[in-house]
């Protein structure tokens, strides 16, 4: 589904817990989540403190978003 | 000569420990045949048998890799044996990447040799296909009989280091390795013959496929990301409570358009997920988990973005083929396009 977003011309971030996975589809931006069940989020957490993990990995999806890449790039948060 | 030792790796549902509620399970290693290790034995016949199992969860594997690969490679290294298999894992995605890293891992740390087996689209296959031999499989367990038939002759021809004849003839993916041999006929009676049977419609097969390399360029970023319109998309089923178009918990054949106009966050009582490969808990206590609505609107509302687009698409990345999956992107991503979309984040599980 990524590539097929990419190609017809809009820029896409692709949130994933496999990263590996990520690579071998072929997203171009990918940023890590944190589990499979709850890529943005953590139930162990407050909902306050899950909200500031959410911030903070989407905070970085913006930053893969507005950052030219040439290949395949893993932003880490 | 004594039975060959096989140990064979399986995940939490093959070893009826349970679904995705189990998928955190750590490994844990059991005596003798367990699952699927028990048609293995019956085909390995007095050649081989399995002396033990090697059980861990899917989602455990892939999201403790490091800790995975060690801990199951002491448990097999503990068992004195000959081989290693691990699944098959059909069509199941973090399943078949487990088998493949596991069977990479054993190979390099123990010289064992490994085998598995999966799905052509299983991604686990063009991960670790050029790294262990790796069978092709049909793409559910209701293949489990083909799988065994063309597992267990690979894996004791492994074991007892014999000649491994070409992929077209043991079954497994073609790895990179050429083999050379003589064919029967010579090279320009074979094309000739091809040619006929191409411009005759028929059925043919090429002696050299030509590479896949189906690869998007990146596109240029986002010049101004707090002007920008956000879309969002997901492979992680979040649907309207009632999943109202009826996306499928698997092999999905449809995706689904929410208007989520005046959404600021998405609620137990009003979104859920559809997907069934994953422990759906979490996402149907709190969707934003997977669909992060209620960041992007304070987001929007602090100017980081310009704004999230009305709609999101969804639908379930669960044993969906990857030319539906295909299908559904190519027409939606028309749809955000001509909307006036500047970039999508999706997510998935």
């Amino acid at each position: 589904m990524v590539k097929e977003i990419e190609r017809v011309g809009i820029p896409v971030v692709h949130i994933c817990t496999v990263t590996p996975i990520s690579l071998t589809v072929g997203a171009n931006r990918i940023v890590p989540a944190i589990a499979i069940p709850h890529p943005l989020g953590n139930p162990a957490l407050s909902l306050e403190e899950e909200k500031a993990i959410r911030r903070r990995i989407l905070t970085t999806a913006l930053k893969a978003l507005s950052t030219e890449v040439t290949d395949q790039t893993i932003f880490d948060n | 000569m004594a039975k060959i030792k096989v140990v064979q790796y399986i995940n939490q549902f093959f070893a009826q420990i349970g679904g995705e509620e189990m998928a955190d399970y750590k490994p844990e290693l059991r005596q003798g045949p367990v699952g699927p290790g028990l048609a293995f034995n019956a085909a390995f016949g007095e050649d081989a048998e399995i002396v033990a199992t090697v059980i861990c969860g899917d989602s455990y594997y892939n999201e403790n890799l490091d800790e995975a690969k060690a801990t199951v490679v002491e448990m097999v290294k503990s068992c004195g044996a000959d081989m290693f298999i691990a699944g098959p894992a059909f069509n199941a995605g973090r399943y078949g990447v487990a088998c493949g890293s596991i069977c990479e891992e054993v190979k390099n740390k123990l010289g064992m040799p490994v085998l598995t087996g999966m799905y052509v689209e299983n991604p686990g296959a063009d991960m670790y296909k050029n790294s262990v031999y790796i069978v092709e499989t049909k793409n559910s367990a209701a293949g489990m009989r083909d799988a065994v038939k063309k597992m267990a002759p690979l894996a004791l021809k492994l074991a007892r280091g014999e000649k491994i004849g070409a992929s077209a003839e043991e079954g497994y993916f073609p790895n990179g390795i050429r083999k050379n041999f003589f064919e029967k006929e010579r090279g320009s009676k074979r094309a000739v013959d091809m040619l006929l049977k191409k411009l005759a419609g028929k059925p043919f097969t090429t002696e050299y496929p030509m590479p896949d390399f189906d690869r998007v360029a990146p596109n240029p970023a986002v010049k101004d990301i707090t002007k920008a319109t956000i879309a969002l998309v997901t492979s992680g089923g979040i649907v309207p409570k009632g999943n109202p178009d009826h996306i499928e918990a698997s092999s999905a054949s449809k995706y689904g358009k929410y208007d989520i106009e005046g959404v600021m966050d998405l609620t137990a009582d009003t979104y859920e997920t559809a997907h069934g490969g994953y422990d759906p808990v979490y996402a149907n206590a709190d969707a934003d988990r997977v669909l992060p609505v209620d960041v992007l609107r304070e987001f929007e509302k602090e100017g980081k973005i310009g704004k999230l687009f009305r709609y999101f698409y969804t639908t379930v990345g669960n044993g969906t083929s990857v030319k539906n999956a295909k299908g559904f992107a190519a027409e939606y991503a028309i749809e955000l396009k001509n909307a006036g979309v500047d970039a999508v984040i999706l997510t998935s599980t």
